[in-house]
């Protein structure tokens, strides 16, 4: 995808962009801003109006459901989508979905994409001239148990660069689409790994401008779910706040 | 508990996401087929080329629709909900039915730093009263041929509403 930013006539530079990120830290709530600068491609695609408070309604207080029909269990396994074994670190990411009340979000849908263990794609507009895997497609799908735990095997994504600002580069992550009971639970968001040393230089993770908020995207390296001479093992729990039924609409 | 964070939904999610048939609610050959489409622009009113649509509706009698299968459609099923993901000219599309009141619609795009939440009104009579008059009109479809138009405009005077809902993450 060419990204506008990229063809600004004044490429900005990482000092720049981190020196914007620094003086909008700690300056948003627990989400996202919607309106961050160092993220380029945000200054045209934010609301400029505030939103507009409302209630559920309806069919908004339900959520649509998956079932047997709509995932094999194989999806979950991203390593096993081709013929042969993909390049890259394998590991297991697992954890579990809740609602604001720690109740488990059962049998619900989850999404994950990624790029490869080079760092590139397979979507057409990806350009980054690192290799594509013939092994990898990097999209899975999972249902929640009754527990409302989750499970995939994957390869470890590599970082990628991106036109953002001169040399900017996403730090190693996997793309997550998650549904709750009620529609306005949805999510969609960005699982990272510990320790990565682009998370600073990068305007997406902190749009979240508070840095335990941010914590809460990045996942645990959990020795217990490392399989010997398999894969390593990362934990990553999701919490969905909602639903705030009232009585009468729980009836 | 604190709500896990949103992020964007990024610029390579088609090949993941979008699959055959998932704006297809009914057949186009059903009876009670009407067509919701529509397009997503940005503050510059350029089109958004990179924006995935879900919508979530009830059925045409009101009732909420609780069956799965809407990922592999039977082409009998109708589940209630569809995504779609925009094309080049920042255009979606989904083939359904009428809601009796509103579609519930999820906006992600690029750019996006979290999900927005909208509703496509048939009427003006069903738009909350706390909406004020001159952002009204932004929530009503435009009937068009067989079908409803609703553009969704990220930013700007003709801004489209988003709703926040209190408790849910907002
Ligand atoms: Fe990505």
């Amino acid at each position: 995808m060419t990204d506008p930013a990229r063809r600004r006539p004044a490429e900005p530079s990482q000092a720049g962009v981190t020196a914007e990120i620094a003086a909008l830290g700690g300056s948003g709530g627990a989400q996202p801003r919607m309106d961050y600068p160092p993220y380029r491609s945000s200054l045209l695609r934010h609301p400029s109006k505030a939103l507009q408070q409302a209630d559920p309604e309806g069919v908004e207080w339900f959520a649509p459901m998956f079932g047997a029909q709509d995932v094999n269990p194989i999806e979950a396994d991203l390593t096993i989508q081709h013929r042969g074994v993909p390049i890259g670190e394998r590991l297991t990411v697992t954890g579990r979905v809740s609602d604001g009340d720690g109740r488990p979000v059962a049998h619900q849908l989850l999404e994950v994409w990624q790029a490869n263990a080079a760092g590139r794609y397979i979507h057409q507009g990806d350009q980054h001239p690192a290799p594509l895997d013939p092994n990898f497609t990097g999209a899975g799908r999972c249902l929640t148990d009754s527990d409302g735990c989750y499970r995939f095997t994957t390869v470890k994504p590599g970082p990628y660069p991106w036109g953002n600002h001169r040399n900017a580069w996403r730090p190693a992550h996997i793309h997550f689409s998650l549904f709750g009971s009620a529609f306005p639970q949805r999510l969609v968001t960005q699982m990272y790994f510990p320790g990565d040393p682009l998370f600073p230089y990068d305007p997406i993770l902190q749009a979240i401008t508070g840095a335990r908020d941010r914590e809460r995207l990045i996942a645990t390296y959990d020795h217990d779910l490392t399989i010997p001479q398999i894969s390593t093992g990362y934990r990553w729990d999701v919490v969905l706040t909602g639903p705030r039924r009232t009585p009468t609409e729980q009836s | 508990m604190t709500g896990t964070p949103g992020q964007t939904v990024g610029p390579f999610f088609e090949y993941a996401l979008a699959y055959p048939g998932g704006s297809e609610l009914v057949p186009r050959s059903d009876p009670g087929a009407v067509r919701l489409f529509g397009r997503v622009l940005d503050g510059a009113g350029d089109p958004v080329p990179d924006a995935l649509i879900e919508i979530w509706q009830p059925a045409p009698d009101g009732s909420v629709v609780q069956r799965a299968g809407s990922l592999h459609r039977d082409g009998w099923t109708f589940t209630g909900w569809g995504r779609c993901a925009t094309d080049d000219a920042g255009q979606y599309g989904f083939t359904t039915l009428a809601p009796p009141s509103f579609w519930s619609i999820a906006v992600f795009a690029r750019g996006l730093l979290d999900r927005l939440f909208t509703r496509a009104y048939l009427t003006s009579d069903d738009v909350p009263l706390s909406i004020p008059d001159d952002r009204r009109a932004s929530l009503i479809v435009g009937r068009e041929g067989a079908g409803y138009r609703f553009d969704i405009r990220l930013q700007g005077e003709d801004e489209t509403v988003f709703f926040s809902f209190p408790g849910y993450r907002d």
